[in-house]
């Protein structure tokens, strides 16, 4: 079974690699995901997880992915809000599949997901 | 909620709120009785007399977007409905303590679900708060203090940092089956 001592082993490695996780400028981009009881009980934690796993998986050094707490509009969750270039995008009724859209079409392509924005539905 | 950790995550999301620097949660599970236990503590903003006798209540809250909290009547909710009992005690500047019990076998006793997933997301998407989550069942358990952890790793290695993540993932996942083997 793993043992935190492993740990030791780790931070070495990662001291000694170049750290180009530090570059990230004014292009980033701000993910938050709503996880009040509203929020978690529509979902958000596999939004969250499948954010979080796309972003590793893309090695995207310039998004940051948090959690917030109610948003205010507890019918439309889980709710993911972007801030990218300037502007806030609100996604609603998210899921894990369309959180990865919006990753992969929206934070890297840069082209909003038109479709699962609040106001389109 | 369908998973009693997803209580669990929401009961310690209010934590946060409150202000708190340090959570403890603990799930204990005592098969030969057949009972178990989820106990959430924090240090955070607590609650006056009149605010505690209401929280239970549904329409209590002291949000602003929105007049129902839910939170605890839920998690309330969810142990007197499987048999068990739920308590609250909070002092205002102090902390509050929040105890859920359960009849394992009961019927309409919510799973467990994955509360190793959600101990990742709370140790790891909240760096400026401690966790103490203790895990144990009939003799067997596992205690995941992130003070530890983020003294083995130093000043400048989140516990957010991905090879730190994928670390505890695993970490967490494999005493949390060596301690509960699936049962709960
Ligand atoms: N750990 C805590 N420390 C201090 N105050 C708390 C704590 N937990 C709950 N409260 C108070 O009790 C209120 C009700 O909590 P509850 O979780 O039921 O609803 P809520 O958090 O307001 O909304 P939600 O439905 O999103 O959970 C909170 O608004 C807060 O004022
Ligand atoms: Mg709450």
């Amino acid at each position: 079974m793993k043992s935190l001592e492993e740990l030791r082993a780790l931070r070495e490695k990662m001291k000694s690699q170049t750290d180009n996780r530090s570059v990230a400028g004014s292009d980033e981009t701000v993910i938050k995901v709503g996880m009040a009881t509203c929020g978690i009980a529509a979902g958000a934690r596999p939004v969250l997880e499948a954010l979080l796993d796309e972003a590793e998986k893309r090695q995207l050094h310039n998004v940051s992915i948090s959690q917030t707490g109610c948003i205010g509009m507890c019918r439309l969750e889980p709710i993911v809000e972007v801030f990218k270039d300037g502007q806030k995008y609100t996604y609603i009724y998210m899921t894990a599949d369309k959180a990865r859209k919006v990753i992969a079409d929206h934070v890297v392509n840069g082209n909003p997901c038109k479709e699962y924005l609040i106001g389109e539905n | 909620m369908r998973e009693l950790a997803l209580n669990i995550l929401d009961i310690a999301e209010n934590s946060l709120s409150a202000g708190a620097k340090h959570v403890e949660i603990a799930v204990c599970a005592d098969l030969e009785k057949d009972r178990m236990k989820i106990v959430v503590r924090d240090d955070g903003c607590g609650m006056d007399e009149e605010m505690l006798a209401r929280v239970t209540d549904p329409f209590t809250t002291s949000r602003t977007t929105r007049k129902v909290g839910m939170g605890i009547p839920l998690f309330k909710f969810s142990a007197e409905s499987a048999g068990g009992n739920f308590d609250i005690r909070s002092k205002k500047n102090k902390g509050t303590e929040v105890t859920a019990e359960y009849v394992i076998s009961h019927v309409d006793r919510m799973p467990l679900g994955d509360f190793g997933g959600v101990v990742l997301q709370l140790v790891t998407m909240n760096p400026a708060m401690d966790f103490t989550v203790t895990a144990a069942c009939s003799g067997r358990e596992g205690v995941l203090d992130t003070r530890e952890v983020r003294e083995i790793l130093g000043e400048d290695i989140p516990l957010s940092a991905p090879e730190v993540r994928a670390f505890l993932k695993e970490y967490i996942q494999e005493n949390l089956v060596d301690i509960f083997g699936g049962r709960l």
